[in-house]
């Protein structure tokens, strides 16, 4: 491993998405004005205070999957990634890179999503705003390492986006949006306990309503850290120098 | 065999699903030359390319290059591959792509300027590689093979689709890079290439055909040319 080819691979692959005006404007734009869609669906009601926070978690993970996994499996198509594990580069770098690179972009999301949810559609936030800023970003990062992970098992485009059903929506239907995993039977419980989303969304509810202390949430950002870290582990013995 | 040869080769197969694709090849190419490897598509020039190169799975049989096991991390950088299709990025510019496979290899900065002067795209430099015409993205992607000076270079099909006069100007630059002491294995299934190489190793169903000089070719076989010769070969190995 070493850090200037890591920096090297997140410097290109930023520099591709400069030249992609469009791509930026979608992944900085699109979670904002989702949010803003779902606080004007509930304008007179008090369900936006109660799911805001976890579309905070939703939507920067959903974008930051699609947008890494079809970047990555473009480049296992076009042969670079052939020609890169020919070179003095190692899995790790690569990865890291993507991750470092999707990574600025999902603070910047995050960012402007967090601050279109609290200061244009009026969230109440009881905690910190720092803490819910940091969980929300851990959650982009999220998206970029499984969407790194997913496109290696995936061999077109149209399969990638199949993994979004495949992998996305049970974590956002088993999160605690649409029930509370309180209520849930206990199986889909247990099921939910080892799913990265509903930990980002505990987390998140759990700052907005200040309803616990700055080490539960600390616990929660080092579950969705530890998830990051196995996809992005798993996501470089996955990739292969030698293929058939 | 040589102590010379780059790469050696001896029992190489390879396996593609329950199909063996290349059954038992030997042969070794020496340094400095300029070895065409000729064949129909779908005879197994590209996995054997694959195979020196070190990214072919399942194979079994000895591959070294330059004193090594193919694909061992001591080969990294040495040896240039340039694939069918041009493996370069196209939302970057022809400059940017090389200066990040340069960094990535740790060539000299001065590599960029020069591996545009080789392949003559210093006029397009700083155009993005998806406004290219094809044959321009080739060289682009031979450009960044040429980064860093590589010992060995393998080179899939560069000329396919390309005009006559670009197709002269490549082989010019390969010609040049073997007079420096460059080792270049370059495969076509274009039949007239074969005059401008040292060595041609013609290939047919995944198995090696022949490896001749192209005036040993044409003399063993009584051609008039490489096209001839080669159904020549096929001719007798069929009878054989």
């Amino acid at each position: 491993m070493s850090p200037r080819r890591t920096l090297a691979t997140a410097g290109r692959v930023l520099t591709q998405i400069r030249h992609d005006p469009r791509t930026i404007g979608l992944m900085l734009v699109v979670p904002s004005l989702l949010i803003g869609l779902i606080a004007w669906i509930f304008v007179d009601t008090d369900v936006f205070d109660q799911i805001g926070p976890a579309m905070l978690a939703l939507f920067p993970f959903i974008i930051m999957f699609l947008v890494t996994s079809i970047t990555t499996l473009r480049e296992r198509r076009t042969g670079t990634l052939e020609r890169l594990l020919t070179l003095p580069i190692a899995k790790l770098d690569f990865i890291l890179g993507y991750t470092i690179a999707f990574g600025l972009l999902a603070i910047a999301q995050a960012a402007i999503a967090t601050a279109f949810a609290v200061w244009v559609c009026g969230l109440t936030i009881e905690g910190s705003i720092w803490l819910l800023f940091a969980v929300a970003l851990a959650d982009a990062v999220l998206g970029t390492t499984l969407g790194l992970l997913v496109s290696a098992f995936a061999a077109t485009e149209f399969q990638v986006v199949q993994f979004m059903p495949a992998i996305v929506f049970p974590q956002v239907l088993l999160g605690g949006i649409i029930v509370p995993r309180a209520q849930m039977p206990d199986v889909l419980q247990a099921v939910s306990d080892w799913l990265p989303l509903s930990h980002a969304i505990d987390a998140l509810n759990a700052v907005a309503r200040d309803s616990e202390d700055a080490a539960y949430v600390g616990g929660k950002l080092l579950i969705l850290g530890a998830f990051a870290f196995g996809a992005v582990v798993l996501g470089s013995i996955t990739l292969r120098r030698r293929t058939p | 065999m040589s102590s010379d040869a780059v790469v050696t080769v001896d029992a190489l197969r390879v396996s593609r699903g329950r199909h063996e694709v290349l059954h038992g090849l030997g042969l070794s190419i020496p340094r400095g030359s300029l070895t065409g490897l000729l064949g129909p598509s779908g005879s197994g020039k590209s996995t054997l390319m694959r195979s020196i190169v070190g990214v072919q799975a399942r194979v079994s049989g000895k591959v070294l290059v330059l004193g090594s096991p193919a694909g061992s991390r001591a080969l990294r950088g040495r040896v240039g591959y340039v694939t069918q299709s041009a493996s370069v990025y196209d939302d970057l510019t022809v400059r940017q792509n090389l200066a990040y496979f340069r960094a990535i290899m740790g060539a000299p900065r001065s590599d960029i300027d020069r591996a545009l002067e080789q392949t003559g795209l210093e006029a397009e430099a700083d155009r993005l590689v998806g406004s290219l015409s094809g044959g321009q993205r080739n060289r682009a992607s031979l450009a960044a093979a040429l980064l860093g000076q590589p010992e060995l270079l393998v080179l899939d099909e560069p000329t396919v689709g390309l005009d006559p006069v670009l197709r002269n100007d490549l082989w010019a630059i390969f010609r040049e890079l073997a007079a420096a002491g460059t080792t270049l294995i370059v495969s076509s299934h274009v039949m007239d290439e074969a005059s401008r190489c040292d060595r041609l190793l013609l290939m047919r169903d995944g198995s090696l055909l022949s490896d001749l000089s192209p005036t040993e070719l044409l003399a063993s076989t009584g051609a008039a040319d490489a096209e001839a010769a080669f159904l020549e070969l096929i001719r007798k190995s069929d009878a054989a």
